[in-house]
């Protein structure tokens, strides 16, 4: 197929990934900020939520110190403002210029997805929303990226159109995941004070429903919540869709289906194999050991020459 | 101004015949259902992003065009007289391009004023015995058609380069079978929807190269192009690629595209580009939009484009008017199809005439398309006459004008119910190698503001279904 | 007098680019007054050169670099031996009538100005007089200075506004001044062979009833000599332009000088040449 329309495919996938994790970065924040201060503590769940959403020097730039963000900032900043390329808003207006570069590639359900949420995406205010308002837009955008997601599943034909865009989805979601952990790293290090408190609770149940796994959490591990339980869940256990280990054996089926089509492989299905194999043979002890934030800083320099390689190789 | 000619009920009220069917089923069905109908017809073309950009306004980036819901019926034997007319037409043009960039025999006869070519912004030097496949020219016509009565119908306008509304034929045909099956179970409507499989024929047939399976492309300018929609519907209904001049690039004279199986060789081009952007190291330097090269690849015989380049220089308002004689000249043939009568500005005695019947004539642009920077006399008020008189005496050269023709109407829905409104025809006619191809029907366009005469969806002009009755 | 020219082009682009696409015009064509001894062009990469002739008669040469590159150059070399003809150009490939050449262009654009310097000029019954008035009085309107660095010959309309510029834009004004007066006109970039070193030179072709082709330099009031290689014809200085690609600054280097010493070592040179 065109690389164009491959990059178009994949680029769409990504973007509406991206909405979709910003919305639960929204929802955790207000949760987590709405917690009464003894429970949460002191630090700005705003200000992190800008900083996982990885658009920190934008916004200092325009509102001043993370440490001060303030919530109507933030949300207008993450959602809707146009000068943040990354907001809810831009991601829904690039995943439809993508998609209507290719709308020869999508079915009409994909289109009518992205077409239908960026027509709707006009009745939400551009002035700061009420609460009410918030979480009826967060939940807009969740159920849109449910409904592409599901709209992909079951209409598309499974060629490499199909793989490549489930390479994005992948790709971005592993990124998304990484970052969250990234941010919040400290919190799940043992040597942290006052461990088992309220505090961590809240930070930790914050990390897993940021990414739908509060619910699954308990029952993977009939357990209570524990910070190197957290990690494993997210990092290294398959069942959890949204762990780097689910996300790489879904990355590196398609790259390999890919090559299977194409008859030839590369340097990307070379680079995602290597890193399954990576997220396979470890164990969330010796992540710990060596040292959690080194691990997680360098797997999103990883992923990043992934997406390079997958670029390189196909998309231009 | 005489009163118009309506193809249902004629001058006198006397419905025709070919109309009387659908005359009874409208007046037996209420208003709201037809009102509703539209409602529907109207989100169907929304859910699948039919939209068009209107350059120039803003918030408008992506708007509809309106759909009237009342078909436009034609004859069998009108169509077959038209389609002659048609195909005779386009012969001519591809002739006297040929001629334009070759022998220029119709310039040494004094057919046509040399300066009319070589002075034309839409003649291209580079195009100077570059041999096209086949000696074809203009694959994809556009020819405009206005019925002033039962008898006559007359070219309005020849569409040479990259004619549009095609999609619209075929999509408007899509949404009355789904919302009217009952009216086509009454009528013997003949198909239009082989059009894609005819356009794919066309365009196989001019490869260069046999040999090998030709690889077909269309080439857009990309999303922000007001026709982008059909661009894409098109591609998707021939099942070729959609390309943007990024994604081809020129090796060794021979054009590629990128794939993700890596570079893949294409053998036509359908170009939905002007010329002037087709190859920055052809034309205008500053076009991202083309492809660099490809105009060495083109001049080495190994792609073809359709249109090919400098078919322009065929289509202006000024050329139309000597499109009677070219047609003589080159096929020995009477046209069958009339021109309006057209007044050249360029010429003394004619520019005297115009100037002093402006009030009644219609004056237009000889570049011009759209319908901007033309003057409608009758619809125009003292001041806006005398400031176009300006302009005309400033520049003559750059105007025809013509009379103001009574064009047909046709029975439209409205806000206060069905009424006549003026409409004119675009038949769209395939040439290839092989033969000429008219699917019967074409885009019928309709003023859709009372006593307007202007059809272009740029001023707010519709469009309806065109039926050529099969019996 | 044998003319021995040199003329390289380095054409830079952004680094890491592919298939970058290519044309020259860099290929001088005999005729009456002008011999090409020998002529060779040769490039810093591999890739095959396509000959082509465009619509003007101009021998051209295609070619793509698969890079990745950063640069592209291209180097001719060659010698042309000319005779003084008084300006007057015989036996050209004409792939066109003259009537051609009335057109303008937008870099020959005639504006109010240029209406208004091209009828400010004395008539003359006689053609050759006028073509040679309206040399006199473009001399004298605009002066030649060095060229603009970047972006080609200035526009006819931006030329005679700023009463400066290169031979390329000295020569836009006359053509479209000589266009709006009736002459076909020409756009012929080449070489002048004078002093020791010589360079790249635009001029124009005007088109005299019963006489042809005359070839006129406003910059240096003067019509072509023996000094003068034409290289290639146009409608203006970009139809003619020796290189076009979609590269960024572009860097040239010419040598035109008197070679009547014999040149053995360039002969030797061009023996390796494919």
């Amino acid at each position: 197929m065109l690389s164009r329309t491959a990059d178009n495919l994949y680029w769409l996938s990504r973007y509406v990934e991206r909405a979709d994790c910003l919305a639960r970065i929204l929802d955790v924040s207000q949760r987590l900020a709405y917690t009464p201060v003894t429970y949460g503590g002191s630090t700005n769940e705003w200000g992190s939520a800008v900083l996982t959403a990885g658009c920190a020097d934008m916004f200092t730039e325009r509102y001043g110190p993370l440490d001060d963000a303030k919530e109507e900032d933030v949300v207008s900043f993450l959602a809707f403002a146009p000068e943040n390329p990354a907001s809810i808003r831009n991601c829904f207006e690039v995943a439809r210029t993508n998609a209507r570069s290719v709308r020869t590639a999508l079915t009409s359900e994909m289109w009518d997805v992205i077409n239908s949420a960026w027509i709707e995406l006009r009745n939400f205010p551009n002035r700061s929303l009420t609460r009410d308002e918030l979480s009826r837009f967060l939940a807009f955008v969740k159920e849109t990226s449910l409904r592409f997601d599901g709209a992909t599943f079951r209409t598309m034909l499974r060629n490499d159109g199909y793989w490549f865009a489930r390479s994005g989805a992948q790709l971005e979601r592993s990124d998304n995941t990484a970052r969250i952990l990234d941010v919040k790293y400290h919190v799940l290090l043992p040597e942290k004070e006052h461990v088992g408190g309220p505090l961590d609770y809240f930070q930790w149940a914050s990390i897993l429903r940021s990414v739908s796994a509060l619910t699954a959490f308990h029952w993977v591990y009939r357990d209570s919540v524990k910070p190197w339980l957290v990690a494993d869940l997210l990092i290294l256990n398959r069942q959890m869709p949204r762990s780097l280990a689910a996300c790489y054996d879904s990355l590196a089926r398609n790259l390999d289906d890919i090559a299977s089509a194409y008859g030839r492989q590369g340097p990307s299905q070379r680079l995602a194999r290597s890193m399954l194999a990576r997220l396979s043979n470890r164990s969330i002890e010796d992540i710990f050991q060596a040292g959690l934030h080194e691990f997680i800083s360098e797997f999103i320099s990883d992923n990043n020459k992934l997406g390079a390689a997958i670029t390189e190789q196909y998309l231009t | 101004m005489r009163q118009a000619f309506d193809e249902m009920s004629s001058i006198d009220g006397q419905v025709r015949p070919a109309y009387e069917t659908l005359q009874h089923w409208l007046s037996s069905v209420p208003q709201d259902v037809l009102a509703h109908r539209r409602q529907e017809a109207e989100y169907i073309f929304r859910r699948i992003g039919i939209t068009f950009a209107v350059y120039g306004e803003q918030n408008a980036q992506e708007r509809l065009i309106p759909f009237d819901i009342v078909p436009r019926i034609i004859t069998k034997d009108e169509w077959s007289r038209l389609s002659k007319g048609l195909e005779q037409r386009v012969k001519a043009l591809n002739h006297y391009i040929r001629d334009v960039y070759t022998k220029r025999e119709v310039l040494r006869a004094g057919v046509v004023p040399e300066d009319l070519v070589y002075k034309n912004p839409a003649f291209r030097p580079e195009m100077n015995g570059q041999r096209v496949p086949h000696d074809l020219y203009v694959h994809i016509a556009g020819i405009d058609i206005v019925r002033t009565d039962p008898d006559t119908f007359y070219v309005l306008e020849d569409n040479a380069r990259t004619p549009s509304g095609v999609s619209y034929m075929l999509e408007n045909r899509e949404i009355m079978l789904r919302l009217f099956p009952e009216l086509f179970s009454m009528h013997k409507v003949a198909p239009v929807e082989n059009y894609a499989d005819d356009l794919l024929a066309t365009l196989r047939s001019l490869s260069p190269n046999g040999g090998h399976e030709p690889n077909v492309a269309i080439l857009t300018p990309g999303i922000y192009n007001s026709a982008y929609y059909e661009h894409s519907f098109l591609a998707d209904k021939l099942g070729v690629d959609l390309v943007e001049g990024r994604d081809l690039f020129v090796k060794d004279c021979t054009v590629y595209m990128r794939t993700t199986e890596g570079p893949k060789r294409v053998d036509v081009i359908y170009r939905r580009l002007d010329d002037d952007f087709l190859d920055p190291l052809a034309f205008r330097p500053d076009s991202v939009l083309g492809v660099p090269g490809l105009m060495s690849a083109y001049r080495a015989g190994n792609v073809t484009l359709t249109n090919a380049v400098g078919t322009g220089v065929a289509d202006d308002k000024a050329v139309y008017s000597y499109m009677p004689e070219i047609i003589r000249f080159y096929l020995g043939e009477e046209p069958l199809l009339p021109n309006v009568p057209t007044w050249r500005c360029r010429e003394a005695d004619h520019l005297k005439y115009v100037l002093e019947h402006l009030p009644d004539l219609v004056v237009k642009e000889v570049h011009g398309s759209g319908g901007y920077g033309m003057l409608v006399g009758p619809a125009a008020d003292k001041m806006q006459i005398e400031k176009f008189r300006e302009k005309l005496i400033a520049d003559p050269d750059n105007f025809i004008a013509q009379p103001t023709l009574a064009l047909s109407t046709c029975p439209t829905l409205v806000e206060k119910g069905i009424a006549p409104r003026h409409v004119d025809l675009r038949p769209f006619i395939l040439s290839g190698s092989d033969k000429v191809r008219i699917v019967p029907g074409g885009l019928t366009r309709v003023a859709m503001k009372e006593g307007s005469l202007v059809v272009n969806s740029s001023q707010g002009g519709g469009t309806k279904d065109t039926w050529v009755l099969d019996a | 007098m044998r003319v021995r020219i040199r003329h390289e082009i380095t054409q830079h682009f952004e680094p890491g680019s592919r298939n970058l696409s290519v044309t020259v015009r860099l290929t001088p064509r005999s005729h009456e007054g002008q011999f090409v001894q020998r002529w060779t062009l040769d490039l810093d990469s591999d890739c095959r050169l396509y000959p082509q002739e465009d619509a003007f008669g101009n021998l051209c040469h295609a070619f793509t670099v698969e890079g990745p590159a950063e640069k592209v150059a291209v180097m001719a070399e060659g010698e042309v031996e000319t005779t003084d003809t008084t300006g007057i150009v015989r036996g050209t490939v004409e792939p066109f009538p003259a009537a051609l050449y009335l057109r303008q262009t937008d870099l020959t654009h005639p504006t109010d100005d240029i209406i208004a310097f091209a009828d400010a000029i004395a008539r003359s019954k006689d053609p050759l007089i006028q073509a040679h008035t309206l040399m006199v009085a473009l001399h004298e309107a605009v002066s030649e200075g060095e060229g603009s660095a970047l972006g080609g010959p200035l526009a006819a309309a931006d030329a005679l506004a700023a009463k400066k510029a290169c031979s390329g834009g000295i020569a836009h004004v006359f053509t479209s001044a000589a266009r709006h007066l009736g002459f076909p006109a020409r756009h012929i970039s080449g070489y002048l062979a004078v002093d020791d070193v010589g360079a790249a030179r635009h001029w124009a072709e005007l088109h005299v009833p019963k006489i042809g082709w005359v070839a006129f330099d406003c910059g240096r009031n003067l019509c072509a000599t023996e000094n003068y290689v034409r290289l290639a014809v146009g409608l203006d200085a970009l139809a003619v332009a020796p290189l076009r690609s979609t590269g960024a600054d572009c860097l040239e280097k010419v040598t035109a000088c008197d070679g009547r010493a014999p040149p053995r070592l360039a002969q030797a040179q061009s023996q390796s040449q494919n």
